[in-house]
This record gives structure tokens, sequence and C-alpha cells, in this order.
């Protein structure tokens, strides 16, 4: 399918992004810019303690202040589910994770701060948050538990009383090679062994949530306007299992989003409050998130403890691999908050490597603090950044050159099954670690050392690999590891008359440019042009049931929906032109919008078809139905597997500490391109937020008091253009997947997995030439982390 | 935000008279007390805005050759303005992003003295005179300790005369976050000596580095820092550096200015 030279539509054309004019004249219609007329405000009390016990909320004083509509507690929402868990983990003893209520609004306790206390609905956020100053919450502060190792120790204070301990689960992957694991270990010429941290993240996107209950008793409609990346999920896990509402009473609509990142994945709270109070109260009830609630309140990324070891043989080869990982959920289970560390984690340690021996464990823990969920790569980067940079300290022990101890362990043959139950269905490492070498100019680093060293820097480069599983997931398989939810996805492709085309997708664009890619496929079936075609996104009321965007999924799985229902689209429209042109489907081709009778030159356009479809004057009514509408479901067999291979090159101020990033090349496999400017776009997008990982953004609580201390941008690094260097991306080593129509892989996450690691290995080897023997830093690589390293070193 | 009467009177006399109110606070460009005031960590009946006041903007050059930089001047008119004293424009040029530089003035930033904040080094390191609508302050006597100062309560900023050094710079190492100076040093260079001013670094906010302005005054090269330290008692601990990292950086962005500055 890839094609050659300079394509100027269809698949692979870089076409602009239609959906760009609306965003940047400021005409996008994001969920703040809806207003229904009477709507009412909310504003949450949340608590400022990180763990206590909720002794009472008086809200008398606060309920007769101007402007209140009504005042919620904990209490309102004892008749209601809580906030649904969407996968059960189970334990290395075959026992199900510990799973505690995440309840509304507060009751019995908090365990967080930032978690609501009480809502209070106005007629202005003005005066709502007047009355929420006015309610009396009285709390008895209990210990805050917000160290992983501490919240693990015997005796610790619990998160939650009615638990056994603060431990959700203890898995273990794949347990039955746990003794093989220990044997090779045993047996090893050499192990390599790592401690790190995988930083806590706040995933930050530009638009903050929110989220406008609406409620028309005439028909008892609910209607949710919300932030979300899947609204299809959104009503599935509101309607069913925490509000009581049938599908057919609730739309959930989400608009134009400006970014998700994974943390609008998630149901929240806030959604389920604004669906119930606008029943309650029967008025519109909107909330739209302050910065600063953001931060307490959308789910946080990452978070994990871990040591990590490698053994290898005599010769270099790696022959077994370990890892134990504390994972923070923190207070209570976010949507896909289990399945982080387990399976989006534990199937990916093999990396690109053929080690024969790999033991995961995880402990996931709950703590004091906002709940962990996933973020851009879930999962994936935890794993790649294990991975890469023990082999980077292995190469450094043992004094073997990084590129090539990963090269002798390549992964070459495929379909590959790794120890940690996954399979890889194609891939060539080689390939992209040879274009990396390129366009890294790997040649000319040395004389680049040079430089920096007699400008009185020094200058590093780090390298590294990846591999992410995307494309989530085959429904039987997610199934037998504890998904709750089934992880296909689904199109409708409606021909209008005129051979227009609406294509209604589960799939959700916050930011990924669907609007333009999709219809690049659609238009390259049919050959028509691409402004014929408009993807229909966001509304449960116009889209079939497909299960959102995230994971990198989209085009590989709901693109494969549209492929096979845009297939049906035209068997059919065959039919119809074989009618027309008085001839057997069997002979009908379709090129560049023509129907034809193979070897002749009888031809019908596709308008001319669909308008038959339509006005079935002639027709064969016998055979088919008028119209032309097509839907499918698409369940992948498999995963899909992008990898690739990165450089980073740095400079390190020895006086301060500071890094600068010089050089940035990303060698990337995402299989069949459709349109490589938005790929590109990803991939320059995921590094930016892999960089801001590595060198800025670091969550911290205080560990005694539980508080937030990064709650503002004022503490909180994101990266800036100008921590960024110009980078050089390249996708054209293509490996396409085996068992999608497309081919494709899936773009939006490895920008943001293959990053991070590079970036340590490249200020690490830029210590080593400043003669600084410093083995680890953990992220973020702040200058105060750096300097202090060079001082210890 | 909580609500509050919002006054912008014309001149200095009326703006004195507003101030006197119950719970009147004066408001220059707001880049610190709105956003308390939005968070609501902050209430006040009245704000008195200053930005209204012709003879509190604009930039001049005194009769003793200081450059005299009204009140409520914004730090964009300073640093496109302040041609005469390079080091000082090219400071104000630096401080948050455009946006900032818009609305923020000298005197709000002065009266405010933020720890991080960049005008309180330019001040004390120029020798800088802050006159207000009673009296003349030397900034020796003016800064107190954190967000401390020698004002009054109800005392305005008007003007800030800043004898202009022969050679002079700012030199910002930013926290990566907020990017206020972790550590910002403004060395200037005058007939009669030098003047080193550090913000960003001590628990009790800018400072004068006394005995590096003893070593360059003798010889102004980045050399003659060379074993001077700083006690990393006084300085700040926290996420973006411990109290030796700051104390080392006040030595290595001191040499960097000193070399910028030469």
């Amino acid at each position: 399918m890839p094609k050659d030279g300079d394509i100027k539509s269809g698949i692979g054309a870089s076409s602009k992004r239609r959906e760009d004019v609306r965003f940047l004249t400021g005409n996008g219609n994001y969920t703040d810019d809806i207003n229904i007329r009477g709507q009412a405000y909310v504003f949450f009390l949340r608590s400022d303690v990180a763990h206590g016990t909720l002794n009472s909320v008086d809200t008398s004083a606060a309920s007769a202040m101007p402007g209140v509509v009504q005042i919620f507690t904990g209490a309102d929402f004892e008749a209601v589910g809580g906030i649904p868990c969407g996968w059960e983990v189970t334990d290395k003893h075959g026992q199900p994770m510990q799973e505690p209520k995440h309840p509304v609004l507060a009751h019995g306790k908090v365990r967080h701060v930032g978690e609501p206390i009480a809502a209070v609905v106005a007629d202005s956020l003005e005066q709502a948050r007047d009355a929420a100053e006015a309610i009396e919450v009285d709390i008895s502060e209990l210990p805050a538990v917000i160290n992983m190792k501490d919240a693990f120790k015997e005796g610790a204070t619990k998160v939650h009383d009615d638990l056994t301990s603060n431990l959700c689960y203890d898995w273990g992957f794949v347990e039955e090679n746990k003794g093989a694991v220990e044997e090779a270990f045993k047996n090893a010429h050499h192990v390599t062994t790592l401690d790190l941290v995988n930083n806590r993240l706040v995933a930050n996107p530009m638009e903050p949530r929110v989220a406008i209950g609406d409620y028309a008793r005439s028909d008892e409609q609910h209607t949710l306007y919300t932030t979300s990346q899947n609204p299809h999920v959104i009503r599935l896990l509101m309607g069913a299992f925490v509000l009581g509402i049938p599908e057919h009473k609730l739309r959930v609509v989400a608009p134009d989003v400006g970014g998700g990142f994974g943390t609008k994945i998630f149901h929240y709270q806030e959604e389920a409050f604004c669906t119930f109070a606008a029943k309650a109260c029967n008025r519109p009830v909107k909330w739209t998130s302050s910065r600063s609630e953001a931060f307490m309140s959308d789910a946080h990324g990452r978070d994990h403890v871990t040591t990590i070891q490698l053994a290898l043989d005599k010769d270099n080869n790696f022959t077994a691999l370990r890892t134990d990982t504390l994972a923070n959920m923190g207070a209570y289970l976010s949507t896909f908050a289990s399945s982080v560390p387990t399976w989006l984690h534990g199937t990916l340690m093999a990396g690109n490597y053929k080690t024969p021996l790999i033991y995961v464990n995880v402990k996931a823990m709950f703590t004091n603090t906002v709940p962990v969920d996933a973020y851009r790569g879930a999962g994936r980067p935890e794993a790649t950044y294990q991975i890469e940079r023990v082999i980077d300290m292995a190469a450094r022990e043992l004094g073997a050159d990084p590129v090539a101890l990963r090269r002798q362990n390549y992964v070459t043959e495929f379909p590959y099954a790794t120890p940690v139950a996954v399979e890889y269905d194609t891939g060539d490492y080689h390939s992209t670690m040879d274009k990396l070498e390129e366009i890294g100019d790997f040649s000319g680093f040395e004389a680049r050392r040079k430089e920096s060293e007699a400008k009185g820097k020094w200058r590093g480069l780090g390298i590294n690999n990846y591999i992410e599983a995307c494309g989530i997931a085959p429904s039987n398989l997610v199934g037998q590891l504890g998904a709750r939810a089934g992880l296909y996805d689904a199109a409708t492709v409606r021909v209008n008359a005129t051979g227009s085309i609406s294509v209604m997708v589960g799939a959700h664009s916050h930011g990924q440019g669907h609007e333009t890619a999709f219809p690049q496929v659609v238009a390259d079936m049919i050959g028509i042009d691409e402004s014929q075609i408009d993807i229909v996104h966001g509304d449960t009321s116009k889209i079939p049931f497909g299960m959102g965007t995230y994971g990198s999924r989209s085009l590989a799985v709901c693109g494969s929906a549209m492929v096979r229902a845009t297939e049906k689209i035209i068997a059919k429209a065959k039919k119809i032109a074989a009618h027309l042109l008085e001839a057997s489907d069997t002979d009908i081709e379709l090129k560049d919008g023509m129907f034809s009778v193979a070897g002749t030159d009888k031809s019908v356009a596709w308008g001319d078809v669909t308008l038959a479809a339509y006005v079935p004057h002639n027709y064969p009514l016998e055979d088919i139905e008028p119209g032309l509408e097509e839907t499918a479901f698409y369940d992948p067999s498999n995963f899909t597997y992008p990898a690739g291979a990165y450089a980073c090159e740095v400079e390190v101020d020895p006086d301060t500490g500071k890094v600068t990033i010089e050089r940035f090349a990303a060698a990337d496999d995402f299989g069949n391109v459709i349109n490589p400017m938005i790929v590109s776009g990803q991939v320059h997008g995921g590094i930016a937020q892999g960089v801001g990982q590595a060198l800025l953004e670091g969550c911290s609580y205080d560990q005694e008091s539980g508080q937030l201390l990064t709650g503002s941008y004022m503490d909180y690094a994101m990266p800036r253009a100008d921590d960024l260097p110009f980078y050089s991306v390249d996708h054209s080593c293509q490996t396409p997947c085996t068992h999608n129509p497309l081919g494709v892989k899936g773009c939006g996450e490895a920008g943001a997995i293959g990053s991070p690691p590079s970036v340590v290995n490249a200020v690490i080897d830029a210590l080593h030439s400043g003669g600084k023997k410093v083995a680890h830093i953990d992220m973020p690589l702040t200058p105060d982390r750096v300097w202090n390293a060079i001082n210890n070193a | 935000m909580y609500n509050f009467e919002f006054e912008k009177p014309s001149s200095i006399a009326d703006a004195v008279a507003a101030l006197g109110g119950d719970e009147a606070q004066a408001l220059g460009g707001g880049q610190t007390l709105i956003p308390t005031l939005k968070q609501r960590l902050a209430s006040r009946t009245t704000l008195i805005s200053l930005s209204n006041i012709p003879e509190m903007q604009g930039i001049c050059t005194g009769d003793d050759g200081a450059l005299c930089i009204g009140g409520a001047t914004t730090h964009g008119a300073v640093a496109s303005g302040a041609g005469a004293y390079p080091g000082l424009a090219a400071l104000a040029g630096h401080i948050g992003d455009p946006a900032v530089r818009n609305r923020g003035t000298i005197g709000g930033s002065l009266a405010n003295n933020d720890p991080s904040a960049c005008y309180p080094a330019a001040a004390l390191a120029s020798g800088a005179t802050l006159v207000t609508n009673t009296r003349e302050i030397a900034s020796d006597d003016y800064f107190l300790g954190m967000f401390e100062t020698a004002l009054e309560e109800g005392e305005i900023i008007t003007e800030v005369r800043f004898p202009i050094p022969e050679v002079s710079h700012y030199e910002k190492f930013v926290q990566p976050a907020s990017r206020f100076a972790l550590v910002g040093v403004m060395v200037a260079k005058f007939a009669d000596g030098v003047r080193v001013a550090i913000t960003g670094a001590s628990e009790e906010g800018v400072f004068r580095w006394t005995e590096v302005e003893a070593a360059l005054s003798a010889n102004f090269s980045p050399d003659a820092l060379d074993g001077l330290t700083l006690d990393a008692d006084n300085m700040i601990g926290d996420l973006h550096g411990s109290k030796e990292y700051r104390a080392h950086l006040c030595g290595v962005i001191a040499k960097r200015a000193v070399v910028k500055a030469a």
C-alpha cells in the first residue's frame, strides 16, 4: 500500500489538517463553549487534607446564601454506584485485586487533597463559590500515606479501612517462569542492577475538563456534554454502573476536545455529578475545571518505583530479565489504573530483544494521592525506560558499544512469541537503527563532542529502542486478562444521494487529525476527492458503539472498521453499477470513482450509482435494498507493534547542571502511513512530552502532609518550545502490520515512549565524558539533580 | 475573586487619599495581586489602580544623570525605553513573558519584593533611590526581607532613580517551572566601586554580596570571585534547588554576569 513519490491525495498524502481551520480561528466548539439556557453552575468543595475522617458536612448556612439552587454531599449519593474500575487484575495467587468503593462525593473519609466533599449548584459560579466557603466541614485528620514503600510496611495506616492493607494486588508475570528466571540469574556471567523511579506526571491537556449535565423531563432524556476521549465508554460506565440510566435515555457528547493524553479516557465523579444534579435540580448544570483543580483531580500518570536486573552470558547475550515495581494507584482505582502497570507494562518487558526468560512483579499500592492512570504510553514508557536504561548501564559496565549490544540481541525473526505472552507480528529493528545512525549523524558525534568541550560543556549521545503494543485490543484476549469491556471499534459509512459521504466513527479526535486522515482512506478506496468525505465523531446519538481513542488505536482498530464498512459499500455499489451497466457484478471494476465493465468501455460514475441507490427507479429492488449505508465492527486479532530507535544529544553545563538538548532523532516503524505530516506532528508532540518527563516534569507531594507541592505552573515545569531542538524524524522504515487491512500500527504514543531513555542515557554519557562516573539519575533531570550527581561523583 | 470597589485616580494626591480608605490596596500591573485575588487568597474592599497617573509614567534623565523611571512604568516600557542603562533595559526585557511585561510595573514589583523577582536586584545593585509620595528611600534601606520593604501603609513608589553604572549585567538562572530567578545576579560597576545584588537565592530576599563587591572593585574580572563562597544556611532550599545548590549558583552566575558586563 505505501506509495512512492509525491502523493497529492488519498493514502500517503500529507493533506493539511482541515480541522485546524476552526481551531486556529477560534471557531472550535469545545465543551466550555456550550451554554444551555437556564444553566446553573457547580463549584466543588474539595478536601484540603490528604487523609481524614469526615465527621460532618454542615450545609445549612450555605444553603441560604444568594443564588444557591441546591447543595449536595456524599450522603446524597449513597443510593448510586461508585465510580467503576474497568479492569480486574488477578494477583499471583489467583485472587482478585482489592477494589475499594470510589464515591461520587467523599463519604466517611477523605483520601486525597482535591477529593470533592460537597458540590454547590448556584445561579452563578461566584455564588456557588461563595456558598462553598460557608459550608462547615469537620475532618479529623489522619496520617497521610504518601510513600509507597511506607504504604507497604506492616502496620501502615490504611487508606481504605475495609481493605486488608494498602496493597491492591501483587502481580507476578509470568509466574510459571519465576524459577527458571532465578536459575538463569544464578548462572549469569554478568548481572546489571538498576534502581529507578518513573516519575509521577500530570497530563496537563491545554483544555481543562468540563462537564455539563442536561435533563429533559418531557422524555426523561439525559445529556452529558463532556471532555472525553470516548463518549460511548462514558455512557456505558456512568449509565450502567453509577447512575442506572439505560443507554437509550442517556446521550453523551464529547465535542471538540483540546488534548487528552489519556487523562480524558476515564469516567470522573464530576461527570456523574452533573448528570445526576441536572435531574435533581431540573436545570442544566455546568462545571469547568480550573487549572488548579485539574492538578488535584485529573488522573495523574506513571509513578513507578522499580528495581530491574539484566543477566548476560559471557558473549553479552541477554539471558534473563527481572523487575520489581511498586506502582502507585493513588487513593482510588481510576478506570484503567489496574491494567497500566500489569498488562500494558509487563507484556512489553521483552522490548526489542530476544531475552528468553523474563519475570515481572508489580505491587500496586493505594496512597493518599490523586488516582493514577494511563498517560500517553501507559505502561509501555515505564517498560521501555527500564529496559533501555538497564541495557545502557550494562553496556557501560561491560565496556560494550551500546548500539552493538542492542543489535546483537534484537529479535530478527517474525512472528516472534515473547516470553511475556505477546506475539510480535512483524518488525525490522536493524533497519530503524540503521536509519537512526544516518539521521542522527552518529559519525559526526565525536567532532561535536570536542566542540562542546572547547566551550566548557560536556556532550553526550544517548540512544534507545522501543516497542509498544497498540491497536488495543482483541476483545477475547483482554477479556481473559480482566478487561470489563470489549475493545473493538465501529464505523458507519453513510453515502449520500449525490455521492458525498459521512463516516460516523467510534474513535474520537482530540488533536490527532482524524477528520483529515480518515477521509484519505475512504477517498483512496473509492477514488473520489477527500473533500467529499466528512467524519462524524463524539456523540453517542450519532455514532455507532465504538470504544474511543487511546493507546494509538484509532486507525488500526476504528480505521479498520471503516475499511470494512467501505468494502461493504463498494460491494453493494458494484451490484448497483452492474445493474445499470447490464453486466455481472463480478465483472465490475472501481477505479478513480468510475465503475466499469472489465474489458469494455462501458462505465458509470460514482455519483450516478449513489443517486440510483436513493432514487431507485432503475434498480434491482428484488435483489438489494435501496440506500447506501453500511456499518462494520472490527475486533483486531492481535495488538500492533510499532517500534523504533531514538537518539538524543545533550550538552551539560558542569557548573550549573543544566542540560540542553542539542539534537534529537527518531526513526520509527509505524507500518503503513496514511498522512506523513500528521504522523510527524504526533511524533514531535510525543517527544516534547517525553523530554518533559525526562528533564522537567515531576509531580511532587509533601511526604508528611500529603499536600501537592506542584499544584500550579509555578512549580510544575512543562516543556516549552525553547526547551526543545529541531527534530529529525523519519518513518520510512515500514513493516506493515500483518493483521489489519490498512497495515497500520499507530503513532500517537511513540514519541512519549521512545524519548525519555535516550535523554537520560545522553546525560549519563555526557557526565562520563566529563569524567564523572555517574551510574544513574532519576527523572526529571533538573539542574539541581544533575549538579548534585556531578558533585557526588 | 471577591467583590471589591475599583478606583482609578489620575493624580498621586488622589491615589494617596483613596488609599487612606478602609482596606484599600494599591494596584500596579496586578501581575501578583490579581492572581492572588482570583484564587481568593486575599480580599480587599477597594483596589486603587495606579495605571492612570501621568506623573508616575515614563522614563527620563535627572539633573544628576540618574535614570528616573515612573513607578507605574511597565517592564515593557523600560525594556524599550531605558537605553541609557542597557543592563537595566535587558533585565526588564526578560521578566516573565510579553503579557507580564505589558502589564507589570516597576513600582509594583519593588513594592511586592518577591524574593525571586528581578527588579529588586537591579535597584539594590544600582544603589537606586526609591521615591515615594512622602520621602526618598535608599535601596540599601528599602529591602527588609522576603516580601518586606520599608514602605508604610498607603505609601506609593512614584519613581525610581537609577544611577547609571559604567558597565553592568544581570544574569538570570531560571527556575524551570516559573522561570523566575532561581538565582539572579546584577553586577554594576561605578567609578567609585562595584555593587553586586542577588535575587532568588536567600531566605532573606535580595541581598548584596559585599565580599565580591570588594574583590571586583579591586579587580573587575571573574577571577576575582575565585575562592569566595556564600554560606548555604541562609539560602532557600526547595523542590527546584537545594540550599547548597543555590549557594554554589550564586558564585557561578555572578562570574557570568561579570564576564558579560566587562
